[in-house]
């Protein structure tokens, strides 16, 4: 993926890990060859007023490939993710087949790899994702899978996440969970609640997810794993990742962008586009994720990118799947909904999530010379209103339809090339 | 359903006391009509009512069906265990198909709370909700507050428990809307697992002790107890259920002379209410079922007979003796 021409990105402000400065930023053969004042290229992208940041990374993307290709496709959501700015995507293994196989890896990695944006494969923690026998991890290890995660579900039985905690620390790899204890959702769609009392919606409590979280820092504390906590949606869960972190322990923590934007009262429309795991919870919630990004318990913003075809949305609540489309609106989330230092937004989009999965040699890097050229040019300012109809996706399963938002990705480079131009994807 | 409302999906919808005095008001030219020696007027002719039941039914759906029949409405069944539901129809398809042969308003009972709510936002037709999931049961509440009148008068300042299995009852929560719109003040009585897990904003109080309970209520409000609640660690038994939340012989003794005893069906006899109590004077079980024709036929034609006069037992409400070719 080099490009034999250079390109500058011009006006631009650059926020990155070592800090912000005006420079304009010159890109030849995938890597960056430049940065200061005045430069020129044979080709110039504009970047007047806006912010040019490390590429995005999301740790947390549902492809749907191989088994839904009528809901999302690995190059469809790969371009979705190039157009949020995103230049590395990881793909979680819920396919169908599961991704808990080297065959399953191969294929999605082979999807990837014509992509316009660095797809990695995450690989399942159990056979099947079923929670009964681990998969074979270090035989997908060896392919360069760096996340392991039976999400959708989290891994129930606890001498088991003991075992795979253990296994992981000899792989070298992180363990991510998908906090929910399932007898106690028990069948559950939403919050339980104020709101779910009064629809008649059966409720999945917050300590479903804080009763899994709980076990994994002890888990965690036992076995020494690198433990990653995907979506954290309570107060006392991101209570609990903070006082882990505080105690020494290696685990991390993502928050999504609906959780900290969303809350379960959306839900009295009975529109499912609203349903998700872990559910859309109370007001309270909402400003204890939005604190746990500010104080660093919560270091990344994930999407939990999940696209689902219309018709499957066109059930009554119950009935229809969980998830809601994420690439395209995460940035314009955080602009609008965060009160956060834009150092700390593009941190917990950009170089915090690449370290988690062992990409950060390659995305999330310094916009400095000899660096990769994953870069992320943004407008924080330009206006726009979302509609499912225009985004890249498969899948119009946004919950923001029609919300006016703040920041959008005008160019997007993935290793020189610029896949993202003035808002339009190149490929 | 309310001036801004054509649809039935909740309580809510019809605004407060002031829409459910008038379907209440209207309920009673209807029972005069009912009681005509033949009961049938034509005040929705050329109308037609489909039935929407994804969940079995037996007393609902007969009493929407009699009611459309005394309204002179046509009436046709989407039957959805022979239908294309079954080979995996949406929701949404099914909902415009029916639509799409010029029906006026459509009937919906489903075991999925907020399923009539999605298909009003797909449709132009009318919709009314005969039950979905745990949700709401508009029409019950509306003939359990129109019983309760026809009784006591009136449900002002009148005290009400509701007792059972609230947690799983699309009828308890339209009830508590119902009758504490209209001024009555609620008591919920139940195990705490039977209840819902957060009550806030709702006008109730709790009690989990019935004897307490029992002798300061005007009206016994049961609701039927479900074998499978037992499989899911709910009560330990139907046994205890009984003994604890049951309306026995000996409970009923408890009771105000006047106070009713009130029940959604189908009954459970020896589980929350006795065969013996079920069957005294008080019980107006079958008042309920009664009235739920005329109280249907109210709402049925609040929502399609806009345009026409409000009917008056000497208005418009004359007898249909003409209509009997549009009978099925």
């Amino acid at each position: 993926m080099t490009n034999t021409h250079s390109v500058v990105i011009k006006g631009g402000h650059i926020v990155d890990s070592t800090g912000q400065r005006d420079a304009d930023v010159v890109v030849v053969d995938g890597r960056i060859a430049a940065v200061g004042e005045d430069l020129s290229a044979d080709r110039t992208l504009d970047a007047a007023g806006c912010i040019v940041s490390p590429g995005f990374v999301d740790i947390h993307s549902h492809l749907r490939e191989p088994g839904k290709e009528e809901a999302e496709t690995v190059e469809t959501g790969a371009r979705g993710a190039a157009l949020g700015g995103y230049s590395a995507i990881v793909a979680m293994p819920n396919t169908t087949p599961a991704i808990d196989s080297a065959a399953v890896v191969r294929q999605v990695q082979e999807l990837g790899r014509v992509a316009p944006c660095d797809v990695h494969v995450s690989g399942a923690i159990t056979v099947d994702r079923a929670g009964e026998q681990l998969a074979p991890m270090a035989e997908m290890a060896a392919l360069g899978v760096r996340l392991f995660t039976d999400d959708g579900a989290g891994v129930q039985d606890n001498a088991l996440m003991r075992r795979a905690m253990e296994y992981s620390v000899g792989l070298g790899v992180v363990l991510a969970q998908h906090c929910e204890d399932d007898a106690l959702c028990g069948g559950g769609h939403m919050h339980e609640g104020e709101w779910s009392a009064r629809l008649g919606i059966a409720g999945q409590p917050a300590e479903a997810e804080e009763l899994m979280v709980m076990r994994d820092i002890a888990l965690a504390r036992l076995t020494g794993a690198r433990v990653h906590f995907q979506h954290m949606s309570t107060a006392r869960s991101v209570a609990m990742i903070r006082e882990a972190i505080a105690a020494g322990l290696a685990v991390t923590a993502e928050a999504t962008t609906h959780h900290f934007t969303l809350t379960h009262a959306q839900c009295a429309s009975y529109d499912p586009v609203f349903k998700v795991n872990p559910p859309l919870r109370t007001a309270e919630d909402v400003a204890a994720v939005k604190a746990g990004l500010a104080d660093g318990a919560i270091g990344i913003i994930a999407t939990d990118h999940a696209p689902h075809a219309a018709e499957t949305k066109e059930l009554p609540f119950d009935q229809a799947p969980p998830g809601m489309l994420g690439l395209e609106t995460a940035l314009a989330l955080c602009l609008t909904e965060l009160q956060l230092p834009i150092e700390q937004i593009i941190a917990a989009l950009s170089w915090r999530p690449a370290a988690v999965v062992g990409i950060g040699d390659q995305h999330g890097r310094p916009i400095a010379t000899g660096e990769p050229a994953n870069i992320a040019v943004f407008d924080p300012e330009y206006r726009w209103t979302v509609r499912g109809s225009d985004m890249a996706s498969r899948s119009t399963n946004t919950p923001y339809e029609g919300r006016e938002l703040r920041g959008k990705v005008r160019h997007t480079l993935l290793f020189g090339e610029p896949v993202v131009i003035s808002g339009e994807a190149q490929r | 359903m309310s001036a801004t409302s054509r649809h039935l999906l909740d309580i809510d919808d019809l605004g407060g006391r002031e829409g459910i005095e008038t379907v209440m008001r209207l309920t009673d030219s209807f029972v005069e009509v009912s009681q005509r020696q033949i009961p049938k007027v034509p005040a929705l002719r050329g109308k037609t009512i489909a039935w929407l039941f994804y969940e079995d039914s037996t007393r609902t759906r007969l009493s929407f069906e009699t009611a459309a029949k005394r309204l002179s409405a046509d009436t046709m069944n989407f039957s959805v265990s022979s239908s294309s539901v079954k080979k995996g129809e949406s929701l949404r398809d099914t909902a415009k198909t029916i639509e799409a042969m010029g029906i006026d308003a459509i009937v919906v009972r489903h075991s999925s709370a907020g399923a009539p709510h999605r298909i009003a936002q797909w449709v132009d037709a009318s919709v009314v909700n005969a039950g979905d999931g745990w949700h709401q049961h508009p029409t019950q509440a509306l003939l359990d507050c129109y019983t309760i009148r026809e009784h006591l008068g009136g449900l002002e300042g009148r005290r009400i428990a509701i007792v059972g299995d609230i947690k799983h009852s699309r009828v308890a929560r339209s009830d508590v809307t119902a009758f504490t719109a209209m001024g009555a003040e609620v008591v919920l009585v139940a195990p705490p697992t039977l209840l819902p897990p957060n009550l806030d904003g709702w006008p109730v109080t709790v009690s989990h002790d019935l004897d307490a309970v029992v002798p300061s209520v005007d009206v016994m409000y049961l609701l039927r107890m479900q074998r499978e609640r037992m499989t899911e660690a709910l009560v330990p038994s139907l046994r205890e259920y009984t003994a604890t939340y049951g309306l026995t012989n000996q409970r009923v003794e408890l009771l105000k002379d006047d106070a009713l005893v009130m029940h959604p069906g189908p009954m459970n006899r020896g589980v929350e209410i006795s065969a013996e109590v079920a069957d005294l004077p008080r019980s107006v079980i079958l008042d309920q079922v009664r009235n739920g024709v005329s109280v249907r036929m109210a709402v049925l034609y609040l929502l399609l007979g806009s345009g026409a006069e409000l009917p008056s037992p000497a208005g418009t409400l004359t007898n249909a003796s003409e209509t009997s070719d549009q009978e099925k």
